[in-house]
């Protein structure tokens, strides 16, 4: 559960002079609405073969534009700040990138973190290099919109949901993936934000060495891109020698899974200091209970309450996790929360 | 020992490995149709023909079951549309939002727990009722365990997901005396859920420890847990209240047969022989090794004869012959054991156990 009403009942300290410009996003990877659920079971199959490798025809590149469409004008409606393409063709979640390459061979189906979900294996078996794959979606997506936000795995979440066989070690596989991420990003369109999803950097804690690798590889895919960069970490807080590491990393911005764990994040950014700006997983993205903006508001300021040695210039508000595990109904609701939260002066 | 009373009265052999099932079996193309049709607002196809359809399958079911020669048989699950689902409309406090992602284009309708949950219609009583009625050979009840239903919803009520398991399971403890009273006497919890979290067996075992309040001592309780690492869950898993464990191990190819082995299996084991993702009967032979595996865990007094897991995700015919096969191996494996034919490596239990 996340926290409490009542562990957040503290006054606030405004700063007089300092505000904090609070921008309303998501870490894509949206739930199909159900139309599309039912017509690309159809279009596709629902077997492991059938799941998107990157070459599909034109019927079912036209049904994933029309969910493409009906993601932006949802994120519009919701007034949000940054805008995701949605990532409705990510069957295989955030292995996606590694799915669709053709040094890639997708084997038996395997879980996908502690949750009921499931992912096609991505074997690496050639040596890899960018397909442009989410670089199209993300064109596709700026012909809408702009305000567009990036989202990628990162480095060492997409090492650690895959198999190599390929690169032959631990620092090899990672350096490549890096390099390989980096090399997708640069084919990236321009925009505002690049949002990095490390949620292994929690669930499955890099060793001594393999932290200072994974901050390596962060680098390395942030300086492929001109956007304002976030390495988000979900589903509990990071270890102390991991946050160490990644602070090393020149990123723009940190996520911060105020719902899984706030206590031993807040901790982290007490002790370690964040950069200039953080990103805060206020929203739960596997729970159907709708937050109200005044909660949200709450959340924010409890964090920025508690780590007031921290001068934020900008706080991005988000789900902690992606939110493909919920229904369309609440979905929706979830953005709207975020969005009326953004029309809110928060001073911090 | 519960056992006995499933020993059919014309049994041939001195020894007795009891046949049954997990539960599911696929429906008939034709009761597809009818919720179909009983779903579509613009047709007059009504509950009561839904109704009426749904005993046929259930009817037909059991009889085939029957007919393969099972101790023990379940009605194949036809009047359940998915094992979570079917409770959460029975129980109050559920809400349903629309369908969610489990892997690539499979959905699943996970419902939502919006208020406390409490307990409302019956959920398996009649069911039990109907299948007993149309069979003449002892019905098991599947029913999906509290852990596993707290586990797969949304949560918006309770504090964790431990304190909704919990009252879950005070729940199936009534649907359980209901079943009793209605004259069960082998009731399986089904807890899939477990071998996804296995760090959590202590929660699912408090949660059986209020299951099997009041149940009387004649009826056998199992416990069903599939595709999991069992090494993270044995031999802690021995000390839950339940007689017998259905444990999915054909599947890999009896690659954890040695986790039961490092510990003395003290109860019962319902082992899988056949595998319910390879679309041929495997052989009678093929599996009468499978169920001499099963004799290197358990004397032959402690085994129960089971597929791995539901089999609703086969061909009809496919699966009524690995029911077939099934039954055919166990049968000639009492033989060889009455022949004296088969050394039983399974290590004695002494009282003390």
């Amino acid at each position: 559960m996340g926290i409490s009403e009542k562990k957040i009942l503290k006054p606030i300290m405004a700063y007089e002079d300092s505000m904090t410009e609070i921008v309303a996003t998501t870490p894509g990877l949206y739930p199909l609405p159900d139309w599309a659920k039912e017509q690309l079971k159809n279009q596709k199959g629902n077997q492991k073969v059938d799941l998107i490798g990157g070459d599909e025809g034109e019927e079912i590149q036209q049904s994933y534009a029309e969910v493409r469409e009906e993601f932006i004008n949802a994120q519009q409606a919701a007034s949000l700040d940054r805008i995701v393409e949605g990532q409705g063709r990510w069957d295989d979640m955030l292995a996606h990138p590694l799915a669709v390459n053709d040094a890639v061979d997708t084997q038996g189906i395997v879980r996908y973190y502690d949750n009921n979900n499931f992912y096609r294996d991505p074997v690496v078996t050639g040596e890899l290099s960018a397909s442009g794959d989410v670089a199209d979606e993300l064109e596709a997506a700026q012909e809408q919109t702009d305000g567009l936000q990036a989202v990628l795995p990162g480095p060492y979440s997409l090492a650690d949901l895959a198999t190599d066989e390929y690169y032959g070690d631990d620092a090899s596989f990672q350096a490549a993936i890096g390099e390989f991420l980096a090399e997708e990003a640069d084919h990236l369109p321009d925009v505002e934000t690049l949002f990095l999803l490390e949620p292994s950097l929690v669930e499955n804690a890099p060793e001594d060495g393999a932290d200072e690798r994974a901050s390596e590889a962060i680098d390395t895919v942030a300086a492929a891109t001109d956007a304002d960069v976030v390495v988000h970490p979900y589903w509990g807080a990071l270890e102390e020698k991991v946050y160490a590491h990644v602070m090393d990393a020149d990123i723009d911005a940190l996520g911060f899974d105020l719902i899984s764990d706030h206590e031993q994040n807040v901790y982290n950014a007490q002790e370690y200091g964040t950069p200039d700006d953080v990103a805060l997983g206020i929203v739960d993205g596997q729970n159907t209970l709708v937050e109200d903006p005044e909660t949200l508001e709450e959340r924010i300021e409890w964090f920025t309450d508690q780590t007031q040695q921290n001068d934020y210039e900008r706080i991005y508000a988000t789900t902690n996790t992606e939110t493909f595990y919920l229904p369309v109904n609440r979905f929706e609701e979830k953005l709207e929360a975020l969005g009326a939260l953004n029309k809110t002066e928060v001073t911090a | 020992m519960t056992r006995e009373q499933f020993r059919p009265e014309n049994h041939d052999n001195d020894h007795f490995l009891l046949t049954t099932v997990v539960g599911s079996y696929p429906k008939p193309k034709w009761l597809h149709r009818a919720r179909d049709l009983f779903e579509d607002e613009d047709h007059d196809f009504d509950a009561e023909n839904f109704e009426e359809a749904k005993d046929d399958a259930s009817r037909l079911i059991s009889k085939k079951h029957e007919r393969c020669g099972l101790d023990v048989v379940v009605d194949g699950e036809m009047r359940r549309n998915e094992m979570v689902e079917y409770f959460a409309h029975r129980i109050d406090g559920y809400e349903f939002n629309g369908p969610v992602k489990v892997w690539g284009h499979n959905y699943f309708d996970k419902p939502s727990v919006v208020e406390e949950v409490e307990y409302d219609e019956e959920w398996l009583i009649s069911e039990y009722d109907f299948t007993t009625d149309v069979t003449d050979v002892p019905v098991k009840v599947p029913i999906t365990g509290p852990y596993t239903l707290a586990k797969w919803s949304f949560n918006e009520v309770y504090e964790d997901h431990e304190e909704l398991a919990y009252e879950l399971a005070e729940l199936v403890n009534e649907e359980i005396e209901g079943l009793v009273e209605a004259g069960a006497r082998y009731i399986q919890i089904d807890e899939p859920a477990l071998a996804t979290t296995p760090d959590d067996h202590a929660i699912v075992g408090e949660c059986l420890e209020r299951i099997v309040d009041d149940v009387p001592d004649d009826v056998r309780l199992g416990l069903h847990v599939c595709y999991g690492d069992y090494s993270r869950i044995y031999p802690e898993m021995l000390d839950y209240p339940v007689e017998e464990y259905d444990l999915e191990l054909c599947n890999g190819d009896y690659d954890q047969l040695g986790v039961f082995k490092a510990d003395k299996f003290t109860k019962d084991l319902a082992l899988g022989v056949v595998d319910v993702h390879v679309r041929e009967p495997e052989p009678v032979e093929e599996i009468k090794e499978n169920i001499k595996k099963g004799l290197e865990i358990v004397p032959p007094e402690r085994l129960t004869i089971s597929p791995d897991c539901g089999l609703k995700l086969l061909p009809r015919d496919v699966a009524y012959g690995k029911m077939e096969n099934m039954v055919q191996a166990a049968r000639e494996v009492e033989e060889e054991l009455d022949a004296g034919e088969i050394e039983i490596d399974a290590p004695t239990i002494s009282a003390d156990d």
